[in-house]
């Protein structure tokens, strides 16, 4: 049954209870080290951030390097990385094919997106959507669904967050999650984009130097060969030959479809990853950070596949990281930290609980800054003020929405602590792929999409989504405890993003309105901007 | 936009071999993006025994190169995006865009 939790599967990773452990000081030293630099460079982008370009797009100043490193940063949360090589390590080759779904998102992203994105928006996503429709229900729906995405990640990561402190730290439960919050809150309040993007290109570069390491060790000790790798942890693990092949993890070719629609279509509609192509200076900085980043993720995936085959050889057979009863202590999610104690000793396993922890903070402060956008700019500034609003009043909203954003986070963390949090990030994917990739998608490239087509859609995608999740295997048996889920799929992304492309469709060609008509009259001159960039680079600047 | 300058841009012979050519890129690389990723997931689906076949006399079975292929194509086809849109795109936007200063 563990089967589609899906993309579920990376936030939710760290599930079930974890014990506390003893206080690992090292780990705790390089942490505050961490902290301690990100703080500094938040007071230093505190005194650049004064204008809202400045807070939601760090003033367009972040070279496509930069900005790749820091989509690869926002992408590769503790939990894809735990989560995916306790996978191998749990599975062998099934890893691999959640590795492959979080990647392939990114080309389509490159080819259909990002550009035009880049040329039509502002701030967030939803410019581009309420670019020649109506400001007010586009921008309230949009907003919605952000704003839905963003909660129930920032709950999976608070939740996973917790656990993971608490074994790796010894610190409380709590603590953990509240220490997580109120760090968030600082980077983003007072720093804003340009505290957020360096937070996380710091995490990227730790996370991606100290993987590369331990993927280095494990290579080393098996010469080299991978042939080898295989042949060895064939004989050591439980299940042999079989984790050289499709396994128990896939269930039916529906739910292979499914799953795979929404981890690709997903991406392209994550908020707080939309966002990172407003903080280059034009849509060829664009385009060099979906490159970059889409080459550091894929190499990283690569790495935590070594990892995870390292863990079967180095730790499964290693009594020392073993409870009673053959499993890992503290649990499956354990196997790279485990293996980093193996390969590196106390240095190296407090180094990467140290970069596990940051890589939480990096996710959360990114996902705060996309729900602040969304109540700030979308909302207030957009729909309740009509646009009549200054920079000063925008910004003071956006950091309320911040600091609410953080107790709102704090406060689910503690409540669902105990919960099984994994659907929360499978709903979260559903739900970007179901609502806002369907709008952004047909705003650009289709001349038809009017008001109510969109409206219409992207609510019935929204509501789908969430429907069949609740009815679905992860809510109806797990969180409920009902014997038999309504809904036989954990993925829901085939039948939600159906109904919303198709809701967005019926919607539109029968809405004969002349404001349907004025939109698409507006299509040519969006279209002209879009490929060009013509009259983008005055827009980006009032 | 102003209406006569939109109509100017969409006449401009350079703007309508950058959207002619980008788009046949752009369709064509999503086109064999989507192939690839969709032919992996039902060979998983359907054909899993093909998977786990292996190659020659070594533990490797053919689902791990066609698994690593499968980034790597992801990568490699960005790449050869970026490659023509910083370059030659690029050059025909810029020339788009003096062409229309106005």
């Amino acid at each position: 049954m563990l089967a589609f939790a899906g993309p579920a599967f990376a936030a939710g990773a760290l599930e079930g209870q974890a014990v506390k452990s003893e206080i690992n000081v090292i780990a705790i030293a390089m942490f505050l080290v961490f902290v301690g630099l990100t703080l500094f460079i938040t007071k230093w982008a505190a005194s650049r951030t004064k204008s809202r370009s400045d807070f939601y797009a760090a003033g367009g100043g972040i070279t496509g390097f930069q900005n790749g490193l820091a989509i690869a940063g926002d992408y590769m949360s503790a939990a894809s990385f735990l989560g995916i090589s306790a996978l191998v390590f749990g599975s062998g080759f099934d890893g691999l094919i959640y590795s492959i779904g979080f990647l392939v998102g990114w080309p389509i992203i490159m080819f259909l997106i990002a550009e035009r994105l880049r040329n039509l928006g502002k701030f967030t996503f939803v410019d581009v959507a309420a670019y020649r429709l109506q400001q007010t229900p586009i921008r309230t729906l949009a907003a919605s669904s952000t704003l839905v995405v963003v909660a129930f990640y920032l709950i999976a990561q608070m939740v996973g967050a917790g656990q993971l402190i608490k074994l790796l730290f010894g610190l409380d439960y709590s603590t953990a999650v509240v220490i997580v919050g109120v760090l968030m809150v600082v980077y983003v309040t007072f720093g804003g984009m340009l505290a957020t993007t360096w937070v996380q290109i710091i995490k990227a570069v730790l996370l991606l130097g100290g993987a590369s390491f331990i993927a280095f060790m494990v290579m080393r000790h098996v010469g080299f060969s991978f042939d080898r790798m295989f042949t060895e942890a064939i004989k050591v693990h439980a299940k042999g030959e079989a984790i050289m092949g499709p396994g128990a993890l896939v269930k039916d070719p529906v739910s292979a479809i499914s799953l795979g629609l929404a981890l690709m279509f997903g991406t392209a509609g994550l908020p707080h990853i939309l966002m990172r192509f407003f903080t280059v200076k034009d849509a060829r900085e664009a385009r060099k950070s979906v490159f970059y980043a889409t080459g550091f993720i894929g190499y990283f995936y690569i790495l935590t596949f070594i990892i995870g085959f390292g863990a079967i050889i180095l730790v499964g057979s290693n009594s020392a990281y073993l409870d009673g009863k053959g499993g890992l202590l503290g649990g499956n999610n354990m196997a790279a930290v485990h293996l980093a104690h193996a390969v590196g000793g106390e240095v190296l396993l407090g180094f990467i609980s140290a970069v596990a922890f940051a890589t939480i903070l990096a996710v959360v402060a990114g996902l705060t800054l996309s729900g602040a956008a969304a109540v700030s700019h979308d909302l207030y500034a957009s729909v309740f003020a009509r646009g009549k609003v200054d920079d000063k009043k925008e910004l003071k909203v956006s950091r309320i929405a911040t600091l609410c954003l953080g107790v709102v986070a704090i406060l689910l963390g503690i409540v669902f602590e105990k919960q099984n949090v994994a659907f929360m990030v499978g709903l979260a994917f559903a739900v970007a792929a179901s609502t806002n990739f369907p709008i952004l998608i047909l705003s650009m490239f289709w001349k038809g999409l009017t008001t109510r087509g969109a409206v219409v859609g992207g609510g019935l995608g929204l509501a789908t989504a969430v429907t069949l999740t609740v009815l679905g295997p992860a809510v109806w048996v797990k969180v409920f405890g009902y014997a038999e889920p309504i809904f036989p799929y954990d993925a829901p992304g085939l039948f939600s993003m159906s109904a919303a492309f198709l809701g967005c469709w019926l919607f539109s060609v029968t809405d004969r309105s002349a404001q349907a008509s004025r939109e698409a009259t507006l299509f040519d001159s969006q279209l002209v901007r879009s490929q060009t960039g013509i009259g983008a680079s005055t827009a980006a600047s009032h | 936009m102003p209406t006569e300058l939109l109509e100017r841009i969409s006449r401009d012979p350079h703007y309508l071999e950058l959207t002619r050519k980008r788009s046949r890129l752009a369709w064509v690389l999503t086109a064999i993006m989507l192939a690839v990723y969709y032919g992996f997931i039902l060979l998983v689906a359907f054909a899993p025994d093909l998977l786990k076949q292996r190659i020659g006399d070594g533990a490797t079975t053919l689902g791990f190169p066609l698994g690593i292929g499968v980034i790597l194509t992801a990568i490699l086809l960005t790449g050869i995006y970026v490659w023509k849109a910083n370059g030659e795109y690029d050059r025909l936007t810029a020339r788009i865009h003096q062409g229309n200063a106005s």
